[in-house]
């Protein structure tokens, strides 16, 4: 195999508690911290796992998203991906519009797989990997949790709610890493200085002949509804008094 | 007038509940016919099922030795085809409606609503974003079709009483061979499941070890209860993938939701927040779990539970 493209979305750290706007437009994210989606960390961990095998001779890193994306991308090169892509736009855009971008991505570089996380985990869609594959008419293998390249086909184990599925699918395809496909590994800093030397191509959306346009109008963002405040017990003879009011046992 | 077009969610036998939960959230679109479509190989006993739900007008049934099992890739091209006489096409927020639903998506060249929790109009719904810590209403263009896959937990399963029409159909499109089913290895299925549950006790990292998950277990049996768990405790092995709660695992609305060892990550509360009764047992009295629990107890888990138990019995 030659190339793995990974997708790679800058969004807010899985650590900070997000605040809903006043005005109902959004979640503020001025001076918030910004990381590498952790599902993407995955996706891209697994690519270089490959390459590290001798199953693939280059990972490529894609990422759609401001000119700030860059840092993004600079952490997968530290990670360990050979060049990055960032194809740049101001406007937040709906994982059909990625889906369409990276289509463009992938006529261009012609990868052997394409490896994205499961979600992104600012919109939680969902969406991104299985709309790629839709519109490149390949398989796709979604909630991924185990890879093994077998020439042109690929035996994946996805996570699903029944518990585990084996599916077999033929090269080039979509995969989208769940949780335990595997453990990132951390970046260590020489591994940052070298980052600074690897290619990073900049190109704008609208260069693809693709539009930012949402299909989909934000009516409003707001807070969820709280829930009410409970009661703390003292011991378990209080705790299975207060379920047997409720019926609850 | 609305024409909405729910996919099925089954395993050959039995319709899956998340469907019936489908057609609750349809029915909240006024003036809407709702249609079931199942794909199966042997499409009978399911299509039966789903026409006896109350709200459902038509069943439309998809027979083929292709559709023994929900590969999207497959499915979606079939769903795209039939889609042509509908406004709204559903499908529920399951590993399977999420495999599924973003592909017919894109096949109809249109965006998707994911995780639909909330019908404002029959193009205006809600959904949460950021684990749930932002919901968003969307509008969808009423000119295209709606492509959305329902938030199982934000509504009630449609009960009995429904007499629907049935119709078989066949779709004469394309199907790829580049996706094969292997193998599933389903949990034992004599424990009540969790996505459905009135009751769910859950463990979590303090536990341990798989042998003291047992704990968990003993006591959701005692409730009858089904079993849960948090990220932590799947990923050290004590429970299977399957019993994941969160906003990477089942979101679910039992009536009472008992999380053990349990620290209340974001992530994890976004699985849990539409329970009716949130209990709380951790030796930290300042684990974030006590900010949503209604009953909290603070203490260790590996006493209070064989008291737990004991008390139960009485
Ligand atoms: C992208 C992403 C997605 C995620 N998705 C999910 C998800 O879907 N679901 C999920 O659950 N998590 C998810 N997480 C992980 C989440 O952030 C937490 O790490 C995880 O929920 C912690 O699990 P825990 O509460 O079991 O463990 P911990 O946070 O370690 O908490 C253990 C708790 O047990 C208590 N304790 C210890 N010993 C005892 C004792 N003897 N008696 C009583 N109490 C005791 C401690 O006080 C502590 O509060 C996700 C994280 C990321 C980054």
């Amino acid at each position: 195999m030659q190339k793995i493209l990974v997708g790679i979305k800058r969004v807010v750290d899985y650590n900070v508690r997000v605040r809903v706007k006043a005005d109902g437009s959004g979640v503020a994210t001025d001076g918030v911290k910004m990381s590498v989606n952790p599902f993407d960390e995955i996706a891209l961990e697994e690519a270089l796992r490959i390459r590290e095998r001798g199953e693939a001779s280059e990972v490529v890193a894609v990422s759609i998203g401001p000119e700030e994306a860059q840092q993004q991308l600079r952490t997968a090169l530290a990670m360990g991906a050979d060049r990055a892509i960032l194809v740049k736009t101001e406007h937040p855009i709906e994982p059909l519009t990625a889906a369409r971008v990276l289509l463009a991505i992938v006529r261009k570089e012609s990868p052997d797989l394409v490896i994205v996380g499961k979600q992104a985990i600012d919109d939680d869609c969902a969406q991104t990997g299985p709309m790629l594959a839709a519109l490149w008419e390949r398989p796709q293998a979604t909630f991924c949790s185990k890879l093994e390249i077998r020439g042109g086909t690929a035996v994946i184990v996805r996570e699903v709610d029944a518990g585990l599925e084996t599916i077999e699918i033929d090269l080039p395809a979509v995969i989208s890493a769940d949780l335990r496909l595997n453990e990132p590994r951390y970046v260590k800093l020489p591994d940052i200085m070298k980052a600074k030397k690897k290619p990073l191509d900049v190109l704008e959306l609208g260069s693809l002949g693709i539009s930012a346009e949402p299909g989909l109008r934000p009516v409003r963002t707001e807070a969820p509804q709280p829930r009410s405040k409970g009661v703390m017990v003292k011991d378990v003879a209080e705790l299975v008094s207060a379920l047997r009011k409720r019926g609850l046992a | 007038m609305s024409k909405i077009l729910i996919i099925a969610e089954h395993d050959g036998q039995r319709l899956n509940q998340a469907t019936a939960r489908c057609v609750t959230c349809a029915r909240q679109i006024e003036g809407g016919e709702v249609t079931v479509a199942v794909f199966a190989a042997a499409p009978g006993p399911v299509a039966a099922q789903a026409a006896a739900l109350a709200g459902v007008a038509h069943v439309v049934t998809v027979e083929g030795a292709h559709n023994a099992h929900a590969l999207a890739a497959v499915l979606a091209p079939q769903v795209a085809a039939l889609a042509a006489g509908y406004t709204h096409v559903f499908g529920a927020s399951t590993t399977t409606g999420k495999d599924l639903m973003p592909r017919v998506a894109a096949l109809l060249d249109v965006p998707q609503i994911s995780d639909a929790m909330a019908v404002e109009g029959p193009y205006r719904f809600k959904r949460p974003t950021y684990a749930g810590n932002a919901i968003v209403t969307l509008e969808a263009p009423p000119a295209r079709k709606v492509v959305a896959t329902v938030r199982t937990a934000s509504f009630e399963a449609a009960g009995p009483g429904g007499s629907a029409t049935l119709r078989a159909v066949t779709l004469a499109v394309p199907l790829p061979t580049h996706t094969r089913f292997v193998t599933v290895t389903a949990a034992s299925s004599d424990r009540p499941d969790l996505a459905s549950a009135a009751k769910v006790v859950s463990g979590g990292r303090a536990l341990g070890s798989k042998e003291n998950f047992q704990l968990i277990f003993s006591l959701a049996e005692k409730l009858g209860a089904a079993v849960g768990a948090s990220r932590a405790a799947v990923d050290a092995g004590y429970a299977p993938n399957e019993l994941q709660v969160g906003q990477t695992g089942k979101i679910i609305a039992p009536e009472l939701y008992v999380a053990i060892g349990i620290s209340g990550a974001i992530q994890h509360l976004t699985g849990i927040k539409d329970a009716r009764t949130i209990v709380a047992i951790n030796k930290d009295g300042e684990a974030p779990i006590f900010e949503v629990a209604d009953l909290g107890l603070v203490g260790d888990l590996f006493t209070i539970l064989p008291e737990l138990e004991k008390s139960l019995a009485n």
